[in-house]
Formats: structure tokens, C-alpha cells, sequence
């Protein structure tokens, strides 16, 4: 038994040429992940095929949603047991700027494309923090209750500012990000100079002055699961959410809701490793990364749900739907077809004007 | 002790030593061992309560950060005046280029562009954008720094950026509470937010008066369950008890969530008063995401709160008084209101300090049920911990809150008095 084990040891390691160092990698890792059916996609997409690699024991935790502030905390308490946390690239960048997350090195830490493309050019300006590995791309968007507008589907997003067209409740993120935006859209400012607009006090009183035309018909949510719930429950007529959440209203539970693309907001969501590991966690999380964020394996997590691969070079590979068995390039906020008008959130402006704007957007809410 | 030898010698015990002394030993130990007992428990309050607070206390004035990451540049702050409207000179440019040096090397300085961007809209981006010129900057060769500073980022010949950088250049700071208070720290002193950036003193007063709606619809909620509870039989009483307690076995968000099922608009309550026909189609009840929603809510979620307490001093009010009352002519209103209802006051008493208490720094609940007018100040102070970060503002507005709390237990000792409240 004992001689079969070592031969087997010996011969893995003659093996595996490239992974010669694995015995100075831990062979425990937390993964930090939203929980729910997206945690399930990079379970069945990353993890399993990872653990079944290198025999790592791979522990999840559902605790992106006060990733920052848990992080934080960490750090100021000396200990942290987090080894990758997936993050959206706002929250990355913030974690980058408080040091609470190590610097990547596309190109050397990550896996270049099957053609050789280096990973910088592969994932391009999707790289929008030195801390931050994208995985995925999904937008903010608009479902709508197909029995509840008749023959007049809506097919722009100002619909949710068109009460006498489509009367009923909407729901909306109770946050200042995405409804500023669409509000100035709507209130006709030119996609390209939204963010000019909306620097000045004048352009933040003008979006909240539209939003204000329709603040008795609006029902804030603040989980990405209340829009699909309040959708199937008919209590409004639209409202935004995530994409994948609408995916699944409409394909898995086969409610009478259809997507609205028109301005989706796209955002991206991905990996960061905390800064301050030790050298064995850290080479672990490294091996990681290099693993789940290569072309296939991103291609992969789109079997499970509909977020497009963050890569170029994924996007030719993503199939069909594992259970359904639907094609799922339809259904990425990234096709053609969905991305005809698209809106690109800016980070650069959030992080500056987050704390200004949400004082104001708050105050008007609790007006 | 110079009694005891005045009487002629110390009182020897059996063996041999003073009385005195030997007494106090045994004491010293017995309290050693009482102590001893305790110590987990004491261990364990220090440990998850008072550190806690007492770092909320000192987080929500601390502002070390400026001076720690910047020190050169405070210090030649110092003689810069900031209502001349004209910029630093160079020697200030200088130091702070040598700070941000050494900043970047750490990787402090968009750290602090995240604390002064609380202050200053601007700042987290300035920091960075700059870091990353700065960094490739010789702090003994390159200057003078003024010009190629302003070079880089126009806002550092903004005479603003360097007055929000030395008002809040201070160890110790007063912005985070006046922040809480819907004020701001300026050059010139303490001054009011911008109106339409006002919320934190609507969202305090709200959560206290709401806190009270909550706490007498409790009262009246759960004072005949109380009653009723404490005058039927052991059996049966213990049978309903459990249906008293039984929420307390479902999760909180269960029993939130159950209530938006219930009041929703195409809720439970609302279908049925359609169907038999009290409210019609086009005009149904808007009964959540809003104050009324989060009262409800809360107060099924707190009354056992306050019909536990009211129960178990209610049950040691003896029958016989009513009987007693009544047999001298009290009528039945009568005979409650004067005898009974004043002795069942101290469970009203605990009941009501624990339903508001617990009311006070409720967020969940508020959170999914409240909409725009029922969210209560923790929901703010939560938003600021996990999400803006502002951790400072987020311990002022805590401090705060646990200042109210503190003062109208007092005055509910002053009222009431705080002997008058059992728990059983």
C-alpha cells in the first residue's frame, strides 16, 4: 500500500513537469464567490475540474457582497483566509486602491490564448485595475411582463420613464448607478456625454428631477433576486436586474417575461487575490487563476449561465445551456443581436462621485 | 491597628496568626475563586463588547491617516494660511512630493484618496491618476515640484484640493460627527451639509419614532395575549406558549420575506380583498416598501419581546386582588385598571425597553420591507461599513445612536424608575 502510494507520488511528479513546485503550494483554498446559481457555474466549470487536477481541497464561501468590507477587516486584524475572491471590477478597483488586493501581471500570471495571443491583448480593456482578473461580462438590464404590455412591447429603455404606455410599477437598484444614467439618457442627453453631464450638480439635479417623474411607480430593490421575484409575482410590469437573474426567469421558470437590451449597462465581474498571503497560498492562488480564467474553462462557465466569457478568445467556444440544452449565445449580454445600443459604466467616475452622488440619491429617496 | 493593640494584643486565630489577617485570606481567596468562575464570561464581554466599542468610539474621532501618510506635508501646512486663496508654496509641493513617494512605495496614497474623497468629490481618482506620474518623480532632483505638479493634475493649482487636505490634516477629528449630524468640517469651522445632500437627522428621527409606533402597537398587541396566557391553565397556557415562541424557531428573513408575500400588491391580503370585492382591481392597498410595511413587520418579528416579560409578571399577580376589588364594588373596569393593570406595569416596563432597544438597531427587516420611507439609521450605518467604507462615519453615526439609547434609559429611570422593571 505504502509502496504503491510512493510510486504513484514519484510518478506524478515525473509527470508533471510543469507543476514541479506543487508541493510548495497549500493544498487547502478558500474561493469567495455570490453564492447561488452563479457560484454553481464556476463550480462545475473551475473548481471540479481543478480539485480533480491537483487533488486541492477547494472550501467556498458565499461573501462577495462585503468582500470589501470583510477584506478590510481582515487585513486589519493580521489574518486572511480568503485565497481568491470574485469581486466586480468596481469593488477590484477599490480593493486595489486600499492595497487589499495583490498586483497581476497579465502576461506572465495568466494564460496566454490557444493561439498564443498574450492574455493582456486577449482580455484588452477589460482589464480595468491591476488587481482585477475579468471573468466574466454581464449587463444591468430590463425584464418586462409580456402579458402585462399587450401588443406594445417596449423596445427602448426610456419605456420605464413612459408611465401612460406602460402603466404600473417598475423596480430599480436603490443606488444612484445605472438609474442616473438611463434617467439622462432618457432626459435626452447623448449616450457619449452622460458622465460630463452628471459631473455637474446641475446634470445630478436633472437626473434625479426625471427619476422624480416616476418616483411613486418605482419599487427599489436592493438584491438581485427581488426583480425576477416581483416579475414572476406580477407586482410590476418591468424592472432591472442582472441578465443571468432574467435568464433564468424566463428560460428556467418559463415566466411570461422577456428582456429589454436597449442601454444594457455592461459590468464586469472576476477574480482578485488578497494582498499579504503567504508564499504557499499565494503560489496556490496564482495556480489558480492561471487555471480558471484560461480560454476553455471561461468558455465552460457558460454552459451554466448567461454571462459572457471576458475573453475574446472564449467567445467562439461558448455552446449550449448543460441542462437545457439551449444555445447560449443568444442569451449573452455580448451578442450581436443584445448589444445593438449598450451603455459602458464608467469606473473611473464612480469611484470618484459615488459618496457625493449616493448622498444626494438617498436624500431625494427618503424625500 | 492601633485599636487591636490598645486593647492589648492582637485577636489570635487557632493557628496562631492574627484574626484579622486570617479572615481577610479567606476572603482574598473566596473572592479569587468567585472571580475565577466568572472569568469566561468576563473574558468573553470584554473580548466581543467593550473592545468593540470602545474601537467604534475611537474610530469614529480617529484621523490618522493624513498626517501618518503625509507627514512633511502637514507640517509645512502649518504655516500656509488657507483663507489667502493663494496656493502653498514650493517648499509644501516639495514635501509632498517626497511624501507620495514614499506613499506610492507602500501603496498608502489611494488609501487616502479614499478617505478624502468622502470629503471631496475628486479625490480617489486624483491620488491615483497622480500616483502613477509621481512614482517616476526624484524628490532630491527633480524639483521645483509646483509647476510639474500642476502639470500632472490641475486640480493640485486648486487652492480647494489643499484646503480639504489641511482641515483634515488633524489626529484627531470632529468631521465624522458632524457628518453624522448632516454638517461638515470647513477651514472656517463647522458648517450644514448642502440641503440636498441632508438625510442622517431625518433617518435618526424617524428610526425613534418609529421605534415607538412599533413598541406601543407591541404593547397592545401582546397585552392581551399576555393576559390571556397567564389566566388559563398550565396546560393549555404552555400548548399556546409555543405559538408565541414559534417564530422565534423560523429565520428572520423567512418571516420577512413572508410578509411581502402577504401585503404586497398582489399579496395575499390584497387578493382576498378584491375577491369579495372591498377593494377594487385598479386600486389596491399599498401596504409595503413603505412605513406602514416595516411596522408590521417588526412588530410580529418583536412581540414576543414583549409578551415573554409581561407574561411572567403578569402570573404572579394573585387572582384574589381582582376578586378582593370586586367584592368591595369595583366594577370590571374598575377592578383592572386600578389593581391589576399597575401591577403588571414593570413587565410592560421590560417589555418595552427590549422592543425598542432591539427596534432601534434593526436593519434587515427595515432593509427588504422599508422602500424609501421605512429604512431606518442602521440601514445607513450598514451601507457605510460594507459598501462606501466611510468606517468612520459609520462609528459616529454608531456612537451616536448608542448616546440615544443611553440617555433615554435614563430618563426612563428618571419616569419610570428602573427598579420598576421585572422580568418575571
Amino acid at each position: 500500500m505504502k509502496l504503491t502510494k510512493l510510486t504513484a507520488l514519484a510518478a506524478t511528479t515525473a509527470l508533471c513537469a510543469p507543476m514541479a513546485f506543487a508541493e510548495d503550494m497549500a493544498n487547502e483554498m478558500t474561493i469567495v464567490s455570490w453564492g447561488g446559481a452563479y457560484s454553481k457555474s464556476q463550480l462545475k466549470a473551475y473548481h471540479e475540474p481543478y480539485s480533480e487536477k491537483t487533488g486541492v481541497t477547494i472550501l467556498n464561501d458565499d461573501s462577495s457582497a462585503e468582500a470589501v468590507a470583510k477584506l478590510r477587516a481582515m487585513n486589519e486584524a493580521g489574518n486572511v483566509t480568503w485565497d481568491v475572491v470574485d469581486v466586480v471590477a468596481a469593488d477590484a478597483m477599490r480593493l486595489c486602491d486600499e492595497g487589499l488586493a495583490m498586483e497581476i501581471d497579465a502576461d506572465n500570471q495568466l494564460a496566454a490564448a490557444p493561439d498564443g495571443t498574450p492574455a493582456s491583448e486577449d482580455f484588452g480593456d477589460l482589464l480595468v485595475s491591476e488587481c482585477f482578473i475579468p471573468q466574466i461580462v454581464y449587463s444591468t438590464t430590463f425584464g418586462y411582463r409580456t402579458d402585462l404590455v399587450g401588443d406594445n412591447a417596449p423596445t427602448s429603455v426610456c419605456a420605464i420613464f413612459d408611465t401612460e404606455a406602460y402603466p404600473g410599477k417598475r423596480s430599480l437598484e436603490k443606488r444612484p448607478i445605472n438609474n442616473m444614467e438611463w434617467a439622462l439618457i432618457c432626459d435626452g442627453v447623448a449616450k457619449d456625454e452622460v458622465y460630463e453631464v452628471l459631473e455637474t450638480s446641475e446634470g445630478q439635479d436633472r437626473a434625479l428631477a426625471k427619476l422624480n417623474t416616476i418616483k411613486d411607480n418605482v419599487i427599489w430593490w436592493s438584491a438581485g433576486a427581488d426583480t425576477p421575484q416581483l416579475l414572476a409575482d406580477g407586482e410590476v410590469v418591468m424592472g432591472s436586474t442582472y441578465n443571468g437573474r432574467l435568464f433564468s426567469v424566463i428560460e428556467e421558470q418559463k415566466q411570461p417575461v422577456a428582456m429589454l437590451w436597449d442601454a444594457q449597462v455592461f459590468d464586469l465581474d472576476g477574480w482578485i487575490i488578497p494582498a499579504g498571503l503567504s508564499p504557499e497560498r499565494q503560489a496556490r492562488a496564482l495556480d489558480y487563476i492561471m487555471f480558471a480564467t484560461d480560454t476553455q474553462r471561461l468558455a465552460d462557465q457558460a454552459k451554466y449561465i448567461s454571462y459572457g466569457p471576458a475573453r475574446a478568445s472564449s467567445a467562439p467556444l461558448v455552446g449550449q445551456h448543460a441542462e437545457l440544452g439551449i444555445d447560449m449565445a443568444p442569451h449573452m449580454p455580448t451578442d450581436p443581436e443584445n448589444a445593438k445600443n449598450t451603455f459602458l459604466y464608467n469606473y473611473e467616475f464612480w469611484a470618484d462621485y459615488r459618496d457625493d452622488i449616493d448622498a444626494k440619491f438617498q436624500a431625494w429617496l427618503a424625500k | 491597628m492601633t485599636d487591636t493593640t490598645a486593647s492589648g494584643g492582637p485577636v489570635l486565630a487557632a493557628d496562631g496568626t492574627p484574626l484579622k489577617k486570617s479572615l481577610a485570606r479567606a476572603l482574598r481567596l473566596q473572592k479569587i475563586r468567585a472571580l475565577g468562575l466568572i472569568a469566561p464570561l468576563l473574558i468573553f464581554v470584554l473580548v466581543s463588547f467593550i473592545i468593540p466599542i470602545g474601537s467604534m468610539l475611537t474610530r469614529s474621532v480617529n484621523n490618522d491617516i493624513v498626517a501618518d501618510t503625509l507627514p512633511l506635508t502637514v507640517e509645512a501646512l502649518q504655516t500656509w494660511d488657507a483663507d489667502s486663496g493663494e496656493l502653498p508654496d514650493e517648499a509644501v509641493y516639495a514635501a509632498f512630493v517626497s511624501d507620495m513617494v514614499t506613499a506610492i512605495e507602500a501603496k498608502q496614497h489611494t488609501r487616502l484618496g479614499t478617505r478624502l474623497n468622502y470629503e471631496q468629490t475628486g479625490m480617489s481618482s486624483l491620488f491615483r491618476k497622480s500616483g502613477r506620474k509621481i512614482k517616476k518623480l526624484d524628490p532630491t532632483t527633480d524639483g521645483p515640484f509646483k509647476e510639474t505638479l500642476i502639470g500632472i493634475n490641475k486640480s493640485w493649482g486648486d487652492v480647494e484640493t489643499w484646503r480639504v487636505l489641511k482641515t483634515h490634516s488633524v489626529r484627531v477629528t470632529n468631521g465624522y460627527f458632524l457628518n453624522a449630524i448632516d454638517m461638515q468640517r470647513t477651514p472656517e469651522g463647522a458648517q450644514a451639509q448642502p440641503e440636498d445632500k441632508q438625510i442622517l437627522i431625518t433617518l435618526f428621527q424617524r428610526t425613534l419614532v418609529m421605534s415607538m409606533v412599533i413598541t406601543v402597537s407591541c404593547i397592545i398587541l401582546g397585552y392581551p395575549v399576555a393576559w390571556i396566557l397567564a389566566n388559563l391553565p398550565a396546560r393549555t397556557a404552555n400548548m399556546l406558549m409555543i405559538l408565541v415562541l414559534l417564530p422565534f424557531w423560523t429565520s428572520l428573513l423567512v418571516r420577512t420575506s413572508a410578509w411581502k408575500v402577504m401585503l404586497q400588491q398582489q399579496g395575499v391580503i390584497n387578493e382576498v380583498l378584491v375577491w369579495i370585492g372591498l377593494v377594487a382591481d385598479d386600486a389596491r392597498l399599498v401596504m409595503i416598501n413603505n412605513q406602514f410595511g416595516t411596522i408590521v413587520a417588526m412588530t410580529h418579528i418583536l412581540l414576543p419581546f414583549m409578551i415573554l416579560p409581561m407574561y411572567s409578571v403578569m402570573q404572579t399577580i394573585q387572582p384574589t386582588y381582582l376578586r378582593a376589588a370586586k367584592s368591595m364594588g369595583a366594577t370590571n373596569w374598575t377592578a383592572f385598571w386600578r389593581v391589576y393593570f399597575p401591577l403588571s406595569v414593570p413587565g410592560i416596563g421590560a417589555g418595552s425597553i427590549l422592543v425598542f432597544i432591539l427596534a432601534i438597531g434593526y436593519y434587515i427587516t427595515p432593509e427588504i420591507v422599508g422602500g424609501t420611507k421605512g429604512v431606518f439609521i442602521s440601514n445607513r450605518i450598514a451601507y457605510h461599513i460594507s459598501s462606501s467604507l466611510n468606517w468612520g462615519l459609520a462609528a459616529a453615526l454608531g456612537t451616536i445612536l448608542l448616546a440615544v439609547v443611553l440617555i433615554l434609559y435614563w430618563a426612563y429611570d428618571k419616569i419610570v424608575g428602573i427598579d420598576n422593571v421585572k422580568l418575571g
